[in-house]
C-alpha cells in the first residue's frame, strides 16, 4: 500500500513521519541527532531508502548524516566543504569586503538520476557535489567566481545557498537562489553561471531592479514544465515562464506577498502554494490567522484555506525550505512552524491537520511518497 | 593510555560510551591526542578543529587538571597527569545558550 515519509528538520533534532496513504494516523521517529540544528533531510528519487541529513551546531561544525534503510540508521559521512582555490571576498554587512567562509549546509538536493550524487547548497553561498554518497565534497566554483560574487552580501539570516531545483527535462540545466544575491541558473552541469533575476524589483537595494542583490526566498517548479519557475522573493510573489530569463509578479490578492515558502501541486502545474507573512520585520502571519494561500491560476488569484488551521492568536513563522508535496492522486500538502506544529492536508489543501504540535521550531519539512 | 572526555553531542556522533582511551605515540600533547583521537573516530574530524587549519573551533574548549588549556600551544606538553592518564584530557562545548 502506498505510504508517505515526512522528514523534518528542526532546530533541535530530525523526525520522520511515516503514514499510509489516507494520512490521518502518523507515527514519529525521532529526534534523530538530538540537540543539533537540523537544517534539512532529503531523500534521492533513485533509492527512496537513501536520505541525507544536514547536521549543524554551533559549537561543532557541520557533520553530513547518510541513511540507506528511510531514516531508521544513520552514518557521518564526509563533512569537509572546502572553496576551490582562493576563496575570494563578498560584499559584507557594512558594505566592506568579508572573507568567504564556510558555516553550514542548509539545503541538500540529491540527483535525479543517481543515488550516489547530492548537491549542497551553503553558506557562505556556494554550491557543493557529492558523487560518492556524500564522503567527499567538491566545489562548482563557478557559481561563486561569477563576475558579481564579490558584490553578493548575507541577508539577515546569513548569505545562504538555500534552494536547488533541477531541470528533469535537461539534465544539464539546474537553478538555485542566494540570499541575497538573487536566481541563477547554469546550462552545463555548473561549470558556468548567469543571474536569472530580469523583473524582479528589491527596494531594499539602492538599484531595485540590479542584476544581483535580490533577496530570493525560494524557487518552486513542477517537473512537467520545468521552464516555469515560480519565485517567493523577501517581497512579491514571482513567476517566470521562460526559465527564468524573465519574471512577473503574481501577488495579486495575497493579503501581503512577504513569505518565505512557495510549492507547486504535484498533478495540477499552475496551482501553486504559499504562506504569507505580515512582513520583513514581524515574521508571523497578518492578524495572528495561520492561512496558506492557493492560485489555481499560477497566481495572482489566491485563496485562503484555512480550515484546521488557527484563525486566532499564532504567531508562528513558515521558513523557506518547511513546505513540501506529495505525489498521491489527492495531493498532500504539508508544512511545518517555527512554533514544532507539522500540518499535513491530504486534499491539497482543502482542509489541514497537526500531525505533530509540539516539535522544536521546524526549518524544513520534505515529503517521500513510497509504493 | 590517554583519557579524553567527550562532550555528549561528540559521544553519540561517535557512537561510544565513556571516556576514550588511546595510545599517542611521542609527547603527549593536544596535538598528538587529537590526532589519535580523529584517527580512531573520523566522524569527529572538523567537529573539534578545523579540517584545515587544525585551529579549534571556537566555542570547543580543552580542559584539565583544573585548568584550562584551550589558548596553549597545541604542541606544549599537556600536563603530566594527563601523560601518565591518572587525569582526563577534557573536551567541552563551552557554556553559551542561556
Amino acid at each position: 500500500m502506498t505510504r508517505v515519509r515526512v522528514l523534518v528538520g528542526t532546530h533541535k533534532g530530525a523526525f520522520v513521519l511515516t503514514a499510509d496513504g489516507k494520512r490521518d494516523r502518523w507515527e514519529v521517529s525521532g529526534p534523530h541527532f538530538a540537540g543539533w540544528d537540523i537544517y534539512h533531510l532529503n531523500a534521492s528519487p533513485v533509492n527512496p531508502d537513501r536520505l541525507y541529513a544536514s547536521q549543524t551546531s554551533g559549537w561543532f561544525g557541520q557533520v553530513i548524516q547518510r541513511s540507506d534503510d528511510g531514516g531508521a540508521t544513520w552514518e557521518p559521512v564526509g563533512n569537509e566543504f572546502k572553496y576551490e582555490g582562493v576563496a575570494g571576498t563578498h560584499q559584507w554587512y557594512d558594505g566592506t569586503q568579508h572573507p568567504w567562509e564556510f558555516a553550514r549546509v542548509w539545503h541538500l538536493e540529491p540527483s535525479l538520476t543517481d543515488a550516489e550524487t547530492v548537491y549542497a547548497g551553503v553558506e557562505d553561498a556556494a554550491l557543493f557535489r557529492s558523487t560518492d554518497g556524500g564522503r567527499t565534497w567538491h566545489e562548482l566554483s563557478g557559481l561563486r567566481g561569477h563576475t558579481t560574487g564579490p558584490s553578493w552580501q548575507p541577508g539577515a539570516g546569513g548569505m545562504c545557498l538555500h534552494t536547488i531545483v533541477h531541470d528533469p527535462s535537461r539534465q544539464d540545466r539546474m537553478f538555485v537562489a542566494i540570499s541575497a544575491a538573487g536566481a541563477f541558473r547554469t546550462d552545463d552541469a555548473g561549470a558556468t553561471w548567469q543571474p536569472i533575476n530580469r523583473g524582479l524589483r528589491s527596494q531594499e537595494i539602492p538599484d531595485q531592479d540590479a542584476e544581483v542583490g535580490h533577496c530570493v526566498h525560494r524557487l518552486a517548479s513542477h517537473p512537467s514544465r520545468p521552464d516555469v519557475l515560480f519565485m517567493q522573493k523577501h517581497w512579491d510573489v514571482m513567476r517566470s515562464d521562460d526559465a527564468g530569463d524573465s519574471w512577473h509578479e503574481v501577488s495579486g490578492n495575497l493579503p501581503t506577498d512577504f513569505g518565505f515558502a512557495i510549492d507547486v501541486h504535484a498533478h495540477e502545474p499552475e496551482t501553486i502554494y504559499v504562506v504569507p507573512i505580515k512582513s520583513d520585520s514581524e515574521h508571523f502571519p497578518p492578524d495572528g490567522k495561520l492561512r496558506v494561500y492557493r492560485s489555481r491560476t499560477g497566481g495572482n488569484e489566491w485563496e485562503a484555506l484555512t480550515k484546521g488551521l488557527p484563525q486566532s492568536d499564532c504567531y508562528v513563522n513558515v521558513l523557506r525550505d518547511a513546505m513540501a508535496i506529495d505525489t498521491l492522486d489527492s495531493c498532500g500538502v504539508y508544512f511545518g512552524t517555527t512554533g514544532g506544529q507539522v500540518y499535513a492536508s491530504a486534499d491539497a489543501g482543502d482542509s489541514w491537520a497537526p500531525i505533530v504540535s509540539n516539535l522544536p521550531a521546524v526549518l524544513s519539512v520534505e515529503v517521500q511518497t513510497l509504493p | 593510555m590517554i583519557r579524553v572526555v567527550l562532550p555528549t553531542h561528540l559521544r553519540r556522533l561517535a557512537d561510544l560510551e565513556g571516556e576514550v582511551r588511546l595510545e599517542v605515540d611521542g609527547p603527549v600533547t593536544q596535538r598528538s591526542v587529537l590526532d589519535a583521537l580523529e584517527a580512531r573516530y573520523p566522524a569527529l574530524r572538523g567537529t573539534i578543529r578545523d579540517h584545515d587549519s587544525l585551529r579549534r573551533r571556537a566555542f570547543v574548549r580543552f580542559f584539565a587538571c583544573e585548568e584550562d588549556l584551550s589558548h596553549e600551544s597545541p604542541d606544549d606538553p599537556l600536563p603530566e597527569a594527563v601523560a601518565k592518564g591518572t587525569e582526563p584530557f577534557i573536551v567541552v562545548g563551552a557554556m553559551a545558550g542561556g
